[in-house]
């Protein structure tokens, strides 16, 4: 069974539509990378998953669990649905232990003793178990990306969403956090990425999809479809990525 | 010069004035003690009122700016009155600190809704996101991602309303509460020594406000001391 099955999904803003009767099936530790010019809904797509935003038709099923049916509880999913934010979104006011372990507790009611392992855990997969104690505002923004994804690890998701996760990076800091992605993936997490990584979706993805005007243009094995689009939309992306 | 020499002919004379120290600790703590009160009653409804402003309903919303107007766009003085003086016509009659703890509370409120709503308006909707993309409650979040972060943003400006506030509260002795200001014109009425005894409530109040201001940093450092 898929563990996320989206079903001709159809999202507006207004008048404005941003995904236009979207599919896609994945199965458990796929590695999905999402391509797409800015606009064409992928971002959009990710944040459809786990309930952030709305969607106006068609269905989007978690682990068997339908997102859009009212009687779901939004708040069970997401412990099932992690996410990753370009922008860190960590909590300033909170250390890293307590960023990491705020849900685990309050949401999950762990113990505050177990919950400090637990953080020391997701930490060291993703290499700062030295900043346990440290605040957000003293990290840097390479550092700050992997205690967010240590924050999402801690939820123990069975699927992982990663929202350009490395857009606001400088190059030399993207590298940490792929290299961190790359250990998520190879630990079987179910993982999809929204990305302008190629090099990334080439070596660790197990399908690609080039998306195009709010549809899914192009989609297929990652290396052979990066090296052979069957679009010309994908072709230029792609020619004006490499470049 | 001239002022110079009407300094030297008034002759201070401070003894008198001092002898009644008594008087002035008992106003002081009078003064303290409506100050704290409205201080945790106007932060509470302050923080309540943001709430409902910045998440509530349409309705709900109207309610508290049209409190948070009336409050603001009238007299500390007017409101005590309204209290002490226009209740009893309804049968609710108050002892005058009682009405005076009322209206402090009821005036600091507004205010504080105002400063607290500009705190929660501050946290970006990215910190919400990430609190509802865990799997947290709307109330949760609140209290966990949107209070505690904004608190720190808050002080500062908190800290100074309260010690604005708190040399306002002199009102109150227009309805025959016995503080600081009130005790003023009890000593004034034995000694007639006008021009000392408000020197001495100035300082006492100057005195009062620099304890607040170092209290209230002290306890920031201590809440938020080392995070930057």
């Amino acid at each position: 069974m898929p563990v996320v099955e989206i079903n001709n999904i159809v999202k507006r803003f207004g008048s404005n539509t941003v995904l236009d009767d979207v599919s896609l099936s994945v199965d458990r530790g796929e590695v999905i990378t999402v391509l797409g010019r800015s606009g064409s809904g992928k971002s959009t797509m990710l944040r459809c998953i786990n309930g952030l935003e709305p969607i106006q038709g068609g269905s989007i099923r978690v682990d068997g669990v339908e997102v859009n049916d009212p009687a779901c509880d939004l708040r069970v999913l997401r412990q099932n649905v992690g996410i990753v934010f370009q922008s860190f979104n960590l909590f300033p006011h909170l250390s890293v232990c307590d960023n990491i372990t705020l849900a685990p507790r309050i949401v999950q009611r762990q113990a505050r003793e177990h919950s400090r392992d637990l953080a020391r855990g997701v930490l060291r997969q993703v290499g700062l178990e030295d900043k346990l104690d440290a605040f957000p505002n003293s990290l840097s923004g390479g550092q700050k990306q992997r205690v967010a994804i240590a924050r999402s690890l801690a939820m123990h998701p069975k699927v992982m969403l990663f929202d350009e996760v490395t857009s606001a990076l400088d190059p030399e800091l993207t590298g940490e956090v792929l290299k961190v992605l790359e250990g998520v993936a190879a630990a079987g997490m179910t993982m999809i990425l929204v990305t302008h990584e190629i090099g990334f979706a080439r070596r660790f993805g197990s399908r690609v999809v080039f998306m195009h005007h709010g549809k899914v243009h192009e989609i297929g094995p990652a290396a052979e479809t990066l090296a052979n689009p069957q679009t010309a939309e994908f072709a230029a992306f792609l020619s004006a990525v490499l470049h | 010069m001239h002022l110079a020499r009407a300094v030297v002919r008034y002759g201070f004379q401070f003894r008198d004035v001092l002898a009644a120290w008594e008087l002035f600790v008992e106003g002081l703590l009078v003064t303290l003690t409506l100050s704290v009160a409205a201080f945790a009653g106007g932060l509470a409804l302050g923080v309540l009122g943001a709430a409902i402003r910045t998440y509530g309903p349409g309705w709900a919303k109207f309610l508290v700016s049209s409190y948070v107007a009336v409050v603001r766009n009238t007299p500390l003085l007017v409101q005590l009155f309204v209290i002490f003086f226009g209740l009893p016509a309804l049968g609710i009659r108050l002892d005058s600190m009682t009405a005076a703890i009322i209206a402090l509370i009821f005036n600091l409120g507004a205010y504080t809704v105002e400063i607290v709503r500009a705190g929660f308006e501050s946290i970006p909707e990215g910190q919400l996101e990430a609190g509802r993309a865990l799997g947290l409650s709307g109330p949760q979040i609140f209290r966990h991602v949107v209070l505690f972060q904004s608190m720190r943003s808050m002080v500062p400006a908190l800290s100074s309303q309260f010690i604005f506030f708190m040399l306002g509260t002199a009102a109150v002795s227009q309805i025959a509460v016995t503080d600081l200001f009130h005790t003023a014109s009890l000593v004034q009425s034995r000694t007639f020594r006008d021009f000392e005894v408000y020197i001495v409530i100035a300082g006492i109040y100057l005195v009062l406000a620099q304890v607040m201001r170092l209290v209230f940093a002290g306890g920031y450092r201590l809440a938020f001391g080392g995070r930057s």
